[in-house]
């Protein structure tokens, strides 16, 4: 419970609200900005288009993740072994989702080439239910939900 | 990144002082948000990874398009999940006020930034809850779903077990965080940090609750915006 010594860093000064209040400004910008792409990219049946909308979303997505990490959690006043400890890993993970999401769209292209009965069945439509219409959760359920 | 104003030249690792520079519980929460980071960042790649192999998915704009009191046949995407996000930025806001209030010794403002806090995670569990109800009344559940995908294909569960999955388990950090903030909220009215002459136990707190709120930054931009 005791704490070590530490050579206190400079934080915040006294009354140094200010910072924190301009990230909150910055990250509401941020989510503003996203949600309106997201809106945007409605109806919009372009591929290439569709795909810079959501690169733009990820960018904006990455960039709050930065502001949280750095002001918030307070990282960007920390020492450079601590910021390295936190990021060097974080950037394994970037690694990480690349290698997924490429096998991830390997593995569909096999199976669209291999197998007739996946690549039939993105073909054909959905018996035109209505979400209310079909699969009434009452009749699956086998304790009560409610 | 910028490095404090504390030189290079200390001898960090010659024992006789943190050689992160922070204190001991504050480094071990910050190894323990990487790997609940590691947890969260499994569960979303995995989805990333099933939805890049599925031919078709749902639409998220057809499925996630009401909100509370909206009638039958509303069509308002993103109009919830905007003020969830919001709610819990600004309670993110109001926990990182109570640590710079635990910084000057502010005992009351402390007190209140906290309640304003458990507030929001409460106002999010709760619109989290409402969303939940709400799509299993309109037949989704773990192993069920009514949504066709956009292309008009029938589609599979994966798009339901890994929403309820995910944000399931969100949520459920979302209620941990909010109760750990209870328990530092009587902390702190009884008089524990005063005692003890710090309120690191609130900058901790509030790492975790800014982790809650950086993994909900990923978890609606994957399945509301992407």
């Amino acid at each position: 419970m005791e704490h070590t010594t530490a050579i206190h860093a400079e934080h915040d000064s006294h009354g140094g609200t200010k910072e924190i209040w301009r990230t909150f400004w910055i990250l509401l910008g941020l989510t503003i900005v996203e949600l309106a792409l997201g809106y945007m990219m409605i109806g919009v049946e372009g591929h290439g288009l569709r795909l810079t909308i959501k690169g733009a979303i990820i960018i904006l997505m990455l960039a709050k993740a930065f502001y949280i990490v750095a002001y918030f959690m307070h990282l960007k006043g920390e020492i450079r072994n601590l910021v390295m400890t936190i990021l060097v890993p974080l950037g394994l993970l970037i690694w990480a989702i690349i290698a997924f999401l490429y096998e991830g769209n390997a593995y569909k292209s096999n199976r669209n080439t291999y197998d007739a009965y996946k690549r039939e069945g993105s073909y054909m439509q959905a018996p035109g239910k209505k979400a209310h219409e079909t699969t009434k959760p009452e009749e699956k359920r086998t304790g009560t939900m409610e | 990144m910028e490095t404090t104003t504390v030189g290079a030249d200390t001898k960090w690792w010659n024992g006789g002082k943190s050689p992160f520079n922070v204190e001991y519980g504050k480094l071990m929460m910050w190894y323990f948000l990487m790997s609940d980071t590691f947890t969260f960042g499994a569960f979303l790649i995995s989805y990333g990874t099933i939805r890049f192999s599925s031919n078709g998915w749902p639409d998220p704009n057809e499925v996630f398009k009401s909100y509370p009191g909206s009638g039958e046949g509303t069509n308002a995407p993103l109009v919830f999940v905007s003020i969830m996000t919001f709610i819990l930025i600004v309670s993110s806001v109001t926990m990182v006020l109570a640590v710079h209030a635990g910084h000057e010794r502010k005992k009351k403002q402390v007190a209140t930034y906290l309640i304003w806090t458990i507030i929001g995670g409460l106002a999010f569990l709760s619109c989290q809850a409402w969303e939940w109800t709400h799509l299993h009344h309109e037949g989704a559940w773990w192993g069920m779903n009514p949504f066709p995908n956009s292309d008009g294909t029938p589609s599979s569960t994966n798009f339901t077990n890994f929403f309820f999955t995910i944000t399931g388990f969100h949520g459920f950090h979302v209620l941990s965080g909010v109760v750990i903030n209870i328990v530092m909220l009587i902390m702190t009215l009884s008089g524990t940090f005063e005692r003890k002459g710090h309120y690191l136990m609130i900058e901790k707190a509030g790492l975790y609750w800014h982790f809650v709120d950086l993994v909900w930054v990923f978890v609606f931009t994957c399945f509301y915006l992407l």
